[in-house]
This record gives structure tokens, sequence and C-alpha cells, in this order.
């Protein structure tokens, strides 16, 4: 017994001793601050996005929205038991996908716009093929022994899920099964976004890290600490960002290493559920528990405006790949579209 | 993702900030100076004290916040789903009706703030005295939830039974009080159907015992930080120049930034630009076309932008180049059971000696790759593709990129007219905050800038009133 816990302190020494060194060689590389380099920038001023459109049908809490990448469809989620794809020039819905559970905690469109995906509570991931004449659910992926928190498609045939059960699975949806399953997270994995060339995405997990993993051999690359509630990659591909519910919003670059700034205000006492960001990567849209959607300057880190309107938590927040304006969904069953 | 953590305590911080606002805001109304007059108020056969009609507190709050009616009445109405006010007349029915129907203030002992969360033992009290009351008052939900509680708070029953006989003996307020009381349950405990506003959703478990830390774990993050370690890492400065370089470079395309012409289809209801925009067009913008300059991937990505690039090629007699790194990424994103076909495909017309369309790739690159066609899956190609990858971007592209057809494509480009009707977002250097609606000129101009025109349509103004 003495000798095996004397081998896991000396393993745990190890890691730790690791672990200063990774620190010791980012602190190596930061001769710079985003607030200095950021100075040049042309001042965004206020920013003020007028409700373009209120999207009712949802009957009960909305957990998720993902929109398709023809900027115009988008799904939500809704603990009503339904997904619905909604036109969002008329406000139509096009789809109503029943699920077997209600418990939805994330859903996906495919970017052929063919497939849809959700899951929650269940522990599966539900694939459903919305062209069809109705709906039809073509594959359940179902080995996670945990919550689905959140799920993205890389194509028609590939599926990417974070689980509460700390692990994230790359799914083959020709076969249904595993293909590699991520495991290094220590708490629930929360949330994960992929990177726009499809070879890395990001993780976000109740143990307060994000981490960065290679898509293709299936390990972590990076370790990132903070705080995680919802996670989103910056367009060019070489940064995220990160919210959480101590009410922050933190950005990590990933060629430095290293966190680069944090978005908070004195005034915002809410935690973060979901961020998204504007095409040009400027803007943050991160949506509080004050049932606000604040909106930041990335660069400058200052609060440049809010979208109010909601009756209840802003859940889920998305901008189309157009860049045409963003959608906030909220726990008082509306999805509202603002530019 | 919504899911709290419960922070230390277990206390629920979240909607905290939004019962402050709320209180801030019920305080000013009982101001006895600046406050809402109340009046005495006839319930049916009983004058009801301290009461205020709907339509005094739409227009109270229109009044002190300069704000227009829609508006007032969504923030009355969350001030009596919130349990702050409480309707007299249909107690169930939370709603804030703009009429002649009485209100009252709950008094602060039932405010959400102070008393969260009700607790079962309070919940059991509250039954318990509708129950001696009046025998058969509790509602059908209600008589439920009395059993459930008798079965898991038996060991305290007495107590509450006492508290309840105690509670009612003090006569007097009875009505106010039991008026009070109604209402707060009503929002803490609501029927089943009715919407709980007070619903923290699901908690996120606190365990990590999900996972064993034992040695095997610590192996293994050994490995990971070894690897992270081993991580090239750029200096940030430089990196942070490259944000700024991106979002300067990227503004002009972003049209919650600059707005897009002829218009953003949500604000005109023109989708124009959509049109203009599609895969395959005759002519295309002068934005998109501008795009493929900044990178090689935006032209890859863009179907169009691939397809002129290709002409572009197929002049220089290098086009093979494109075709073949087009045919690895189907591979890499087909479905498996074509994996075979495409490989051997690949190898006919672009690999083997001879080939119709020959790739010119080193010679270390195509011993690897003739060796995994072998054993062909979807990333046999790999190594090939990102070797003429590499090709076509450093020498097709700039190239291209100072022919010509580019700039031909790039004058030609089409630049819309700003549609007449738009409305530009209000993305401009405004320092101060948006005018109230309610003081907004009711004429639509015709002017860049039209924010006043659009903010008359009554949509929540962004720049809403700040309480």
């Amino acid at each position: 017994m003495a000798a095996e816990k004397a081998e896991m302190d000396a393993l745990k020494k190890e890691c730790d001793g690791l672990r200063t060194q990774i620190e010791a060689a980012r602190k190596g590389v930061n001769d710079g601050n985003m607030s200095s380099a950021a100075g040049s920038a042309t001042d965004v001023g206020r920013v003020q996005l007028k409700l373009r459109k209120s999207l009712k049908g949802h009957l009960a809490k909305i957990y998720s929205m993902h929109w398709s990448s023809d900027s115009r469809s988008m799904v939500s989620a809704s603990q009503d038991g339904k997904l619905l794809v909604w036109d969002t020039h008329t406000g139509n819905k096009l789809v109503a996908v029943p699920l077997k559970s209600a418990w939805v905690m994330s859903v996906a469109f495919a970017p052929s716009g063919n497939l849809v995906a959700s899951g929650g509570l269940d522990n599966m991931c539900t694939v459903s093929n919305i062209k069809a004449a109705s709906p039809k659910t073509l594959r359940e992926l179902d080995a996670h022994t945990g919550y689905l928190s959140c799920c993205r498609f890389l194509s028609d045939t590939e599926i990417l899920t974070a689980s509460g059960d700390t692990t994230c699975c790359l799914w083959d949806l020709e076969t249904g099964k595993q293909k590699i399953i991520f495991t290094n997270h220590i708490g629930d994995c929360m949330s994960l976004a992929l990177s726009t060339d499809e070879n890395t995405f990001v993780s976000g997990a109740c143990d307060s890290l994000a981490k960065l993993w290679d898509l293709r051999e299936g390990t972590c690359k990076q370790t990132f600490s903070g705080h995680t509630s919802d996670i989103n990659f910056f367009p060019n591909g070489n940064a995220f960002v990160t919210g959480s519910d101590d009410c922050t919003c933190k950005m990590y670059d990933l060629r430095s290493d290293q966190e680069v700034i944090t978005y908070q205000d004195a005034s915002l006492n809410a935690g973060v559920t979901s961020l998204t960001l504007s095409n040009s990567g400027r803007l943050i849209f991160a949506g509080y528990d004050d049932f606000n959607c604040h909106i930041w300057d990335s660069l400058k880190g200052e609060k440049v405006g809010v979208l109010s309107g909601h009756d209840n938590r802003v859940s889920c927040t998305g901008v189309p790949a157009d860049g045409m304006g963003v959608c906030t969904g909220s726990w008082d069953s509306f999805l509202k579209l603002w530019n | 993702m919504t899911i709290n953590t419960m922070a230390k305590g277990g206390w629920h911080r979240d909607q905290m900030s939004c019962f402050r606002k709320m209180e801030k805001v019920i305080v000013a109304m009982q101001d006895p100076d600046m406050g809402m007059k109340m009046r005495n108020q006839r319930l049916l056969i009983t004058v009801i004290p301290h009461a205020m009609t709907g339509r005094d507190i739409i227009d109270w709050l229109m009044k002190k916040y300069n704000i227009c009616e829609e508006e007032s009445l969504h923030i009355s109405g969350l001030l009596v789903r919130y349990g702050y006010i409480y309707p007299l007349k249909e107690p169930r029915s939370l709603v804030l009706r703009p009429d002649e129907s009485p209100y009252r203030f709950q008094t602060p002992y039932f405010w959400t703030s102070t008393r969260w969360p009700a607790s079962e033992l309070d919940y059991a009290i509250y039954l318990a005295k509708k129950n001696i009351r009046k025998q058969g008052e509790l509602m059908e939900y209600e008589k439920e939830r009395y059993s459930v509680l008798h079965k898991r708070i038996n060991h305290t029953w007495d107590f509450v039974v006492m508290q309840a006989r105690e509670q009612l003996r003090r006569k007097a307020d009875r009505i106010v009080l039991e008026c009070q009381e109604q209402a707060y349950w009503l929002i803490n405990r609501p029927p089943p159907g009715a919407p709980n506003v007070l619903d923290m959703g699901l908690v996120r478990p606190h365990n990590t015992a999900r996972v064993t830390l034992n040695s095997e774990h610590y192996k293994n993050e050994i490995d990971t930080c070894k690897r992270a370690l081993g991580r090239n890492r750029v200096k940030s400065s430089i990196c942070l120049e490259g944000f700024m370089k991106y979002s300067e470079q990227y503004q002009n395309h972003d049209p919650i930034m600059q707005g897009c012409l002829p218009s953003n289809p949500w604000i005109s209801d023109d989708s124009a630009h959509w049109t203009m925009n599609l895969e395959t067009v005759p002519t295309p913008t002068r934005l998109r076309v501008e795009r493929w300059s900044f990178s090689f991937m935006e032209l890859l990505n863009d179907e169009m932008g691939r397809r002129e690039f290709m002409t572009y090629l197929e002049k220089e007699f290098s086009g093979e180049n494109l075709a073949f790194w087009q045919a690895c990424e189907d591979i890499k994103h087909g479905e498996s059971s074509k994996i075979v076909e495409k490989v051997e495909e690949i190898y006919r017309n672009f690999l083997a000696p001879g080939a119709p369309r020959w790739v010119n790739i080193d010679s270390k690159t195509m011993d690897k790759t003739l060796l995994g066609i072998r054993h062909p899956h979807r990333f046999v190609m790999e190594d090939a593709q990102m070797h003429i990858y590499f090709l076509i971007k450093k020498d097709s592209y700039p190239r291209y990129l100072k022919s010509d057809l580019y700039k031909n494509l790039l004058a030609k480009g089409i630049v819309p007219q700003e549609t007449k009707k738009s409305v530009f977002p209000f993305m401009r250097r405004q320092r101060h905050s948006s005018p109230s609606p309610a003081q907004v000129a009711t004429q639509p101009t015709e002017e860049v800038g039209n924010a006043k025109g659009a903010g008359q349509a009554g949509t929540n103004s962004a720049a809403g009133s700040n309480v």
C-alpha cells in the first residue's frame, strides 16, 4: 500500500513539475498584452442591434440552437420534446422533429443541411434526416455513460459529441460506432467547438479546463485552465473564447499557448451560458443568466452593447455563416434575431 | 450550455441581480412622494386598502422611466410573474391587465429573494393551514403534494400542525396575510402546467468521482503534459497583431459591423443579398472576389472561387493539381464504402506512371503514398495532398491574384446599390444611447442611419430603460 502511494506521489510530483514548466514556457513568449496591441484598433463605439424577429413556437425552455450553413435555416431544441427547423427569413417553421426524450440539451445542424442531431439526459445522440418526407431517425448513438452536453457534425458521415461522462467522442455515422474516444478531462464535458480546418477541436469541461485535441490522433494537445461553460473559436482559427458561470469570458490564443484577455465587468454578476462571435471576430455575443446578451469588443475588452428582451435566461446564441446577425434563444421559449 | 454550478454554500446566484433590479422598481413605486397613488379598491363587496389598478401601474412606469406602453406592459408583467405584485381578482392568473383590475404589493417578507429557496416545511405548514381552515379547500394538486409531504417529512408533522394552528390563531389582518401567502406559494410551488419562473434548471454534478485519480491517470497526464510542453510557441505580440489584422481585414465583410449591400435581408425583408451571393451566379459581388485574396482557404472554400481558379490553372496547364486536391478532399469527407474505388481512381488518373493528369510529387512522398495505397483508408492521400496544397499555395495562388483573370473579375464584381428603403444597422460611432422610443419622430426618413425611424416600430430597443 505504501509503495503504491509513494509511486502515486512521485507521479503527481512529476506531473506538477511538467505543468510548472509549461507555465514558464508560456510566460517566456508572453511579450505583449491585448490592450496595448489593440490600442491602434478603431473604436467600435456603442453597438445597438435591433430586434428583427421573434420566433414563437416552442412551449418550454429552449436549451440549444444551431444555424445551418446556408445561413437561413436554423434548428432549435426545447424541453417540450421538439426540435424545430426554422426559415429565419420568413419566420416559418419548416420541420418539427419529435424527440423520444424531452430532456434535450444540445442540437446541431449538419453542414449539408440534410441531418440534425440532438441529445441530452438520455445519454444518446439521435441523428435524424430532415430532408425525408417526414423526419426519420437515422441513428441513435448510444455509448456515452453520461448526458450529452454538445454535438457537432463534421460532415454527413462523422459527428463529434461531448458528454457528462467526461469524454468526447468521434462517431462514424455510417456504422453508428465510436471511432475515437477523447479522454483526459476529469469533469463533465460541457461544450465543444470545431476548428475551421476540422483537424482540431476544443472542449470545455467542469474541471475548469479547456483542452485542444487532435481529431485524427485522438490526443490532447494542450490544456488551458480557466473555466468553461461555453466555448467557441475566433474566426481565424488561432484562438478560442470561453464563457463561464464565474461571470467572465476569456480568450485563449493557440499559437502563444495562453490566455490573452478576460472580459469582465463589475456590474455583471450573472454567469455566462453561451457565446458566439461575429464574422470578423471583433464582437463577442455572450448570453448571461441575467436575461441579457451582452456584446463585447473582443480586442479592446470592453462591453459595447446589450441585447435585452428576453424574459428569462439566455441559453444559446449563434451567428450564421454569412454573419448577418445574431440569434439568441432563451428559457422564455422564444428565439430572437437581432442585427 | 445552461447547467449551473452550485456556488459556495449551494446558493443560486443566478437570478439575484434581476431580483435586485425589480426590487428597486418596487421600492420606487412605493415611494411616498413620487410613488404610485394607492387607493381603496372595490373587490366585490369588500374594500381593499392600499391597492392599485393595472392601468395605474402601466401609466406610472411609462411616466417614470420614459418608456412606451409595450415595454411598460412587459416590465409590469415580469413584476407580477416574479411575485412582487399580485392580482386580487384572479389570483391564479399571474398576468398584468392594463385595466381596472386591482393589484397589491407583496410584502417584503414574502419577496422571492428574501425567502429563498422556499422550504418544504413552510409549504407543508401553509397547506396544513389551508386544510384546517376549511376542509376541502385544497385543490387537487395541492392535496397530492400535501400527502407526498406528509410521507416525506412525517417525523416533523406534529410541528407542522402545531405551527399551522398557531398561525391561524392570530386573527389580525388574516385576509391580507392569506392573500399574500397564496401569492407567494403560487409562484414558489406553481400548479402543474404553469410555468415555473424560479426554475433553476439542471444542476451540474459536483463530483469528480467519475474519473479515478490513480497512477494510470497520472501516467497519462504526464504523457499529455510532455506533449504539451513540446509545442511550438509563438510570441504573443505577433499573435495579437494577427487578431488585429484579421478583424480589420474582415471588418468590411462583417455585416454586423459594417452593414451589407444592398441591404440586410433581415432588416429590409429583401433577399437580394442572398440571391446575389449564391454558390453559382453569373457575376460575383466584389466583396466576395476580394475575400479570395485574403487566404488560400477562402478561395478554396468558395465553389465559384475554385472554378475560377481552375480556369486560370488550365490556362497554365497545371489544373491537375487542383483536381487532385479536390479528389483527395472527396475521399476524406465522403462515404467509407467508396474509399477503395476512389483511391484507385486517383492512382489511375494522377499518380500512375504515364497517368493522364500526372501530378508532380517528390519521390519520398510518392513512395510513401504508393505504399499506403495497398491498404487504402480515409487519410492515405494526406501527405501527397499536403504537398500539392502547399505547391499551389506558394506558386499558382499568388500568381492568380496578380493575373488579369482575377483583376477583371474584381473590377467587374458587383457593388450593389444600397436599397432606398434600407436601414443600415446602427453601428455608428454613437456616443449617446439611443433615444427613447417614446420621444422619437413618427416619420421614417430615407437617410442612412435611420435608427430613429425604425425605432418607432415598437420593437424592444436594445438601449431600453435601465433600472
